[in-house]
């Protein structure tokens, strides 16, 4: 007989071999034991399935998104061609970027079903506090994921998805407007606004969600399941069931349903991308992604001296009540028929969100002009999708493009530069060689008549260094320190 | 696992872990091994893209048509434009080239770019010959080496025609060296 089975305090016999050592060395087997061994009150449930799928979701965006890095570039410059470059070029860069994409918004659903079931079953109750806390702070973080990797594509949608977003955040009286600009790096929304979007989104953030998950965790396996709405949250009473083997099928069958659902949606309906971002076009109505929408419509009713109700009393208010919820309801009660007050606040608040997010799809619908400009924003984003991969043109080419076609002079001191073989000793673009120094930015330590002179008469130092006197009909000369000039 | 199995409720303590390191423990590790294998193949995928296609690329530049150097007798210099593909990004650049003919009268264009120390070389019309300004490399009309510091003659590039016109793959290579070596 094991020993376990009659004191469970004694260590099962030792093992031999690789996995001896192993355990040894990392107490691996103690580890697997804590974890498959975790002791749920009255038994399994499906119920109890949201908190391992979040965490599936989780790890796949972690993954998803140090792939996604490998191609990406945060600047205003190149986040749209690179975010282009994944979805139209790299081979299943659509298909991973849509598994992010689209994981953003099952997180969110997930989310919600996470903190409804600890709602409802009252299982915040019981030396929870600290437990309810941290998920609070996760859920907040995961809002603050979304909303921070939205803009990352620099598409129409993303910018002024976002240029909204932080604009609402200035309505908060007095430190409203140093918040926005403290979001955008800025009064305006720039490359600067990507690049802290970026941080946020990349390190901060996730650095948190780490920190805030192991605590989570940590407090849960502390206080244990809570079981279901009969238990005692104090002392559980009724018989548990090891987490392992039932519970782990009935969470794995959530995680297979997210595979399964993400896997053909992202195969079937990858995410759009659309045009690069134009903040001058005036007429694109922004549109929030849609866990996003109720909170949106929220902010369309409240303007001028009642905004500070609408933006910061009310929602302050609501997120005190969540936060402060496991220390005001102190009673032991779990059944929700017994707990009437709560269940309405809870309807009430679902029909709320529901009802904002309805309304602002109805409004979209019913004016004419916005749904026409809408829809036209959607066909300019189904249209962008079609066309082919067009790499971005780096900046030099741009420079020496520019010069052949905005100065007929310049152009005419490039063609001198290169028929003296100026271009053998100062390169080409008169960016420099070990044979001679760099003409870029001398016009700007000498003036057009030093320059002349010094073409003519070259200083002892020049002179030595290979420099010839130029004699050039001054047409010519002129010509050439308009190229020089124009050297960047 | 002490302080669960202590726990008042908790009256049956767990049966040992090795009793249910079952068949079923097996299948759900071969399961996860399975979905996670598959789950893995759009990374490996996405990862191993420039392995699987070509992310740069140097695409052959047009030269001129093929007449318009029928009757050439000098080494004439074209500028051509060059566009170079980095992943998502591509520059577009100017070199100069000279086009000439070979001792058996088949086109040839050659880099400007002097294989000693990489300077313009320019063409000397009143001594037929390629001298260099920066270090006195001489070469002939086709490009071999005649005199001066460098160790080889002037580099060769590729080309082909298409549709009567005549095209170049530009290729920058080792200075101060005897072979011909591509840089890059």
């Amino acid at each position: 007989m094991h020993p376990n089975k009659t004191d469970p305090n004694v260590a099962p016999p030792a093992r031999t071999g690789f996995r001896a050592w192993l355990n040894h060395r990392m107490g691996l087997d103690d580890l697997l034991r804590i974890t498959l061994d975790e002791p749920i009150p009255g038994g399994a449930c499906f119920a109890y399935i949201f908190g391992s799928g979040l965490l599936f979701i989780f790890i796949s965006q972690v993954i998803t998104g140090i792939f996604l890095a490998l191609y990406y570039v945060p600047s205003a410059d190149h986040a749209h061609t690179t975010v282009a470059y994944i979805t139209k070029a790299v081979t299943a860069g659509s298909f991973l970027r849509s598994l992010h994409a689209y994981g953003a918004s099952a997180m969110v659903v997930v989310l919600f079903l996470h903190l409804s079931q600890t709602y409802i079953y009252g299982s915040y109750k019981g030396r929870r506090e600290l437990l309810w806390l941290s998920g609070c702070m996760l859920f907040g973080l995961v809002l603050a994921m979304a909303f921070t990797g939205y803009l990352l594509p620099w598409d129409q949608r993303a910018y002024f998805a976002t240029a909204v977003g932080t604009n609402a955040v200035s309505e908060v009286p007095w430190i409203g407007e140093s918040i926005k600009r403290m979001m955008r790096g800025g009064t305006e929304m720039g490359t600067l606004t990507i690049s802290r979007f970026f941080v946020a989104h990349v390190f901060f953030v996730p650095a948190l969600i780490f920190g805030l998950l192991a605590s989570h965790i940590f407090l849960f396996r502390k206080v244990g399941a809570a079981g279901p709405v009969s238990e005692d949250p104090f002392h559980p009473k009724l018989k548990a069931e090891p987490f392992y083997p039932r519970q782990v099928l009935m969470d794995l069958s959530l995680t297979a349903l997210l595979i399964a659902g993400l896997g053909l949606l992202c195969f079937f309906v990858p995410m759009k991308l659309g045009p690069p971002a134009n903040p001058a076009d005036a007429q694109y109505i922004p549109r929030p992604e849609w866990y996003y929408l109720p909170i949106f419509q929220w902010l369309k009713y409240w303007h001028g001296s009642a905004a500070i109700i609408g933006v910061l009393v009310i929602p302050t208010i609501i997120v005190a009540a969540i936060l402060a919820l496991p220390f005001l309801d102190r009673s032991v009660e779990r059944r929700p028929w017994k707990r009437p007050i709560a269940m309405v606040a809870y309807a009430f608040v679902v029909f709320v969100l529901l009802g904002l997010g309805l309304r602002s799809q109805y409004l979209d619908r019913h004016d004419n002009s916005v749904a026409q400009q809408l829809a036209k924003q959607n066909n300019e984003e189904d249209e962008y999708a079609r066309k082919p991969f067009e790499p971005e043109l780096s900046a030099a080419s741009l420079a020496a493009a520019n010069v052949t076609l905005a100065d007929p002079l310049a152009a005419k001191g490039k063609t001198i530069f290169e028929a003296n073989s100026c271009n053998a000793c100062h390169g080409d673009g008169g960016v420099g060689t070990a044979a001679a120094p760099a003409l870029i930015g001398v016009t700007a330590k000498f003036s057009p008549d030093q320059v002349a002179e010094l073409f003519k008469h070259p200083t002892a130092k020049m002179t030595a260094g290979g420099m010839p006197p130029i004699d050039l009909h001054p047409d010519d000369v002129k010509a050439l320190i308009a190229y020089v000039e124009s050297l960047k | 696992m002490a302080e669960s199995a202590n726990r008042p409720g908790d009256a049956d303590p767990l049966p040992p872990l090795e009793d249910r390191r079952s068949f079923l423990g097996a299948l759900l590790g071969l399961g996860s091994v399975f979905v996670g294998g598959l789950l893995s193949v759009p990374l490996i995928r996405f990862a191993l893209f420039p392995l699987l296609r070509r992310t740069t690329e140097l695409k052959s530049s047009p030269v001129g048509e093929l007449t318009e150097f029928s009757s050439l007798t000098d080494p004439v210099l074209k500028t051509i434009q060059i566009e170079q593909v980095d992943g998502w990004r591509k520059t577009i650049s100017e070199k100069a080239v000279y086009v000439t003919k070979d001792s058996h009268g088949q086109l040839r264009v050659l880099s400007s770019i002097c294989p000693h120390l990489g300077c313009t070389v320019p063409w000397n019309k009143e001594k037929n010959e390629f001298i260099c300004p920066c270090h006195g490399a001489t070469f002939t009309p086709h490009g071999g080496r005649v005199s001066g510091p460098s160790r080889r003659g002037m580099d060769t590039l590729e080309t082909t025609v298409q549709d009567g016109q005549l095209r170049v793959r530009f290729q920058y290579f080792r200075q101060l060296v005897s072979d011909k070596e591509v840089i890059g």
